[in-house]
């Protein structure tokens, strides 16, 4: 299908760049494909980044060998002010495994391209660190999202050294080793500092201890069962994953959810997004010795989380959202629970900022600390909460709106000074702005439809799809396969790009506050690993 | 200050008194599934919706065999939805661990029609979900073991060997004022070499295996495994792939089983008094007294 706006675009891009580009299709409103002869994507990245400012939002692969013989790789851009995603498809071809690599210029894919070579095989040709970064260096060499890896292969044990960490040498320079298992109840990842003295001048870091094969295992699951794995990639995001999946599958599948389960999934996705944030600002002032404020946070956090159940079933939002819209209606009664629960929140959560405003020590620790600046946020690709804190105005549901956002205006908080405390305000600001939101959906919610029955999922359709979690930017790509199953399934959590903001924001910092920075980002080692 | 204090005076305790009373939980959760073996006339439509494999069947000749592992549930509620005679219903019971992975299993025979729907029971093995035989026999080994050398204090190292963090968010609610573990004299300790119990959530991913075994082996005698959640348990709904090994007990050996997509506060703690006879002692003293 190819509509006016899109036949005049594929014209332009044709004068700009030739006979490189193939086509130009948009499969529906907002998700254009752009198909180029070859893999050498740095003639249209630099004019789509220099003509309109566009953003690279994220980088992936698929293997296409049996049905087109050919590897793609997919590059989502996006341009400030428009709903629309621009998806650039750049074949790598099986014989020569290669394609030039973007993160000496865009260091935002540093990761994501080193992915797609551990997952595919495939070689980032320039790029400045094409070390291993999703398969740890104890692994023998296969590339599991190749077609022809089965999920099920069993991996002769490990030798070897994980990961070679540079040395840092000087005097007094010392490199203290942190995890995978930490002193607290958090998720397992490796720092290596290497430190002079006190502050830190270098961070080295080592994920994917929690990789456990999702996005293979995507291409195994029924659809309707994969909602569940969507909603395992990252616990504190059932809702947000599983909403994103969902959306995905819609999209690809022409579903139209009815207004009331839109209303429904905004209403949870915010809900999803106050537990989160009152519970970081809760761990956020704990780090730095204000364990009573932490107490009441966390009682709130609980009292929402209570709420989450008796609107799902599930603490965590589980079980609820379901292609086609959400797999339970509310009732008077529970939305009454809902206002009533939401009210006190608010005026408690009042009492909490106003106890944490009136700690000076509190914010004496945390204003410049851990700082990340606007320039180097951009340059890193930053998201979410961790990226308006340092001047990045981005928000999917404002930018690409989905669910029922567009019908309830909101703010976006927007700081330029990266710091702990500034992340913490972006958190409080939200959580304020989140209560409004759910406030005026509320009185949506009780329409009669919550769901449309869904048809056979159609096969070999592809769909993008965007969520504003509450950590940030969460993509969801599909292609779907026959029999309602999926042939690719890529998922990029806001985490994935935003780690390097934390390699960033510690330099110069003492060690020992290293947690409350790292706090500040919370960012997600499943949703990374996967 | 005056304001902190005043705010604390105003909200007054919070804790709730489980287990020593009951809790009140919102009838929209989704506990065990209870399965009507009288009442199923087709195993097949909940089997079939099953993300876990938790409902599995083996049909012989015009003989069924239906098996219900609690160890895989993630409680979605779809197979209560699928079957159409009520025989699953969803309850609100929680508190589900076990000392031995066989009794979260559950099995039913079944004779067949000639449509596969199921014509008679033919048996039912119905020893599991049994938390009074557990108690017991925990109670005993525990009593004899870990609570003469542990006295009243327990340190509880977590490892985290690949979990969404669903189970990670369940297991720091512990420790708030709500559910305030600390209560008990139960702590979450720093080092492997303070604790008595280690607490492991996630399916095992091959990137953890090793952190964990180190883990274990850093914990002095005597020490106690707790395996929490379907992944813990079973591996859940990531299974056995090429990044996962299936479960703590393809690892190490567990004492202790907590079923839950993540098991709710109370259900750990359930598991956690389980896994150290604490529980056992409190019902003792309260048929004593």
């Amino acid at each position: 299908m190819m509509t006016q706006s899109t036949s005049a675009m594929f014209e332009a891009l044709r004068q700009k760049l030739g006979p490189q580009v193939q086509s130009v299709r948009a499969d529906r409103e907002n998700e254009v494909y752009v198909l180029l002869r070859d893999a050498d994507i740095r003639p249209i990245t630099e004019h789509l980044r220099g003509e309109f400012g566009a953003r690279l939002v994220t980088v992936f692969a698929e293997d296409r060998r049996s049905a087109e013989g050919v590897f793609f790789n997919y590059y989502v851009f996006e341009q400030k002010g428009s709903a629309q995603y621009l998806i650039v498809q750049a074949p790598v071809r099986s014989d020569s495994l290669e394609f030039p690599s973007l993160s000496a210029e865009l260091p935002a894919v540093n990761w994501q391209e080193r992915e797609i070579q551990d997952w595919f095989g495939l070689k980032a040709v320039g790029h400045p660190n094409p070390r291993r970064v999703a398969l740890h260096d104890n692994w023998p060499d296969v590339y599991p999202l190749r077609k022809d890896f089965p999920l099920e292969t069993v991996l002769p044990p490990f030798e070897g050294e994980r990961h070679i960490y540079r040395p840092a040498f000087g005097e007094g320079v010392l490199q203290v080793p942190v995890g995978p298992v930490h002193a607290g109840i958090i998720e397992p990842g490796h720092f290596n500092f290497a430190v002079a003295g006190e502050p830190i001048l270098y961070l080295q870091l080592r994920m994917f201890y929690t990789h456990k094969g999702t996005e293979k295992l995507f291409e195994k699951l029924l659809i309707h069962k994969a909602v569940f794995l969507a909603e395992s990639i990252s616990g504190d995001s059932s809702f947000s994953h599983g909403t994103a999946f969902c959306q995905a599958i819609e999209r690809a599948a022409s579903i139209e959810v009815p207004l009331r389960g839109l209303v429904m999934r905004t209403i949870l996705l915010e809900l999803e997004r106050i537990c989160n944030h009152v519970g970081d600002i809760g761990a956020i002032v704990t780090d730095v010795g204000f364990v009573i404020a932490n107490a009441h946070a966390s009682r709130l956090k609980e009292t929402m989380v209570t709420l989450n159940e008796q609107l799902t079933g599930s603490r965590l939002l589980r079980g609820m959202v379901c292609v086609g819209g959400v797999r339970r209606g509310w009732d008077q009664v529970q939305l009454n629970t809902l206002r009533d629960t939401l009210d006190s929140f608010a005026r408690e959560f009042q009492d909490l900022i106003s106890l944490i405003d009136r700690s000076e020590s509190t914010r004496d620790r945390l204003e410049q600390t851990g700082v990340l600046r606007p320039d180097k946020a951009r340059d890193l690709g930053i998201v979410g909460v961790g990226g308006r804190a340092s001047g990045v105005d981005l928000d999917v549901r404002r930018d690409h709106p989905y669910a029922a956002y567009s019908r309830y205006p909101f703010r976006v908080p927007v700081y330029q000074a990266g710091d702990v405390w500034h992340r913490m305000q972006v958190r409080i600001d939200e959580v304020n702005e989140s209560i409004g939101i759910v406030r005026k959906a509320m009185t949506d919610a009780l329409q009669r439809e919550f769901r449309v029955p869904v048809p056979s999922i159609p096969s070999d359709r592809c769909a993008l799809s965007a969520v504003e979690g509450w950590r940030g930017e969460t993509i969801h790509w599909i292609r779907t396969g026959p029999d309602n199953h999926l042939q690719r399934c890529k998922i990029k959590d806001s985490s994935l790009n935003n780690w390097p903001a934390l390699v960033e924001a510690v330099q110069g910092n003492i060690i020992a506050d290293f947690p409350v920075i790292n706090k500040s980002f919370n960012l997600s080692y499943s949703g990374t690993d996967r | 200050m005056f304001k902190i204090l005043q705010k604390t005076a105003s909200t007054g305790t919070v804790t709730v008194n489980y287990a020593a009373e009951p809790i009140k939980i919102s009838e929209r959760f989704r506990g065990r599934p209870d399965f009507d073996f009288d009442k199923w006339k087709d195993a097949r439509p909940a089997a079939e919706v099953c993300p876990t494999g938790a409902i599995s069947l083996s049909d012989k000749g015009d003989s069924r065999k239906v098996t219900v592992d609690y160890g895989l549930c993630i409680f979605c509620g779809l197979c209560a939805e699928a079957s159409s005679e009520q025989a699953v219903r969803i309850t609100q019971e929680f508190e589900l661990a076990a000392s031995d992975r066989r009794n979260l299993v559950l099995t039913a025979e079944y004779t067949l029609n000639a449509d596969r729907t199921h014509r008679g029971l033919r048996k039912v093995d119905r020893k599991s979900v049994n938390v009074e035989t557990d108690v017991e026999n925990l109670g005993k080994k525990a009593r004899e073991t870990i609570h003469k050398i542990l006295g009243r204090s327990l340190a509880i190292r977590e490892v985290d060997a690949g979990s969404c963090n669903g189970c990670e968010l369940e297991i720091v609610a512990l420790n708030n004022p709500v559910h305030d573990i600390e209560r008990f004299g139960i702590q979450f300790v720093a080092s492997p070499r303070h604790a008595d119990m280690l607490l492991v959530t996630g399916p095992v991913t091959r990137n953890m295996e090793l952190a964990l075994l180190k883990t274990y082996r850093a914990m002095a005698e005597p020490k106690v495994v707790v395996a929490v959640g379907a992944c813990g348990i079973s591996g859940g709904i990531f299974g056995v792939n090429y990044a996962s090994l299936g479960g703590v007990d393809k690892v190490l050996p567990v004492d202790v089983y907590i079923p839950g997509c993540p098991p709710r506060p109370q259900a750990l703690l359930h598991g956690i008094l389980l896994a150290i006879g604490r529980l056992a002692e409190r019902l003792h003293n309260d048929r004593a007294g």
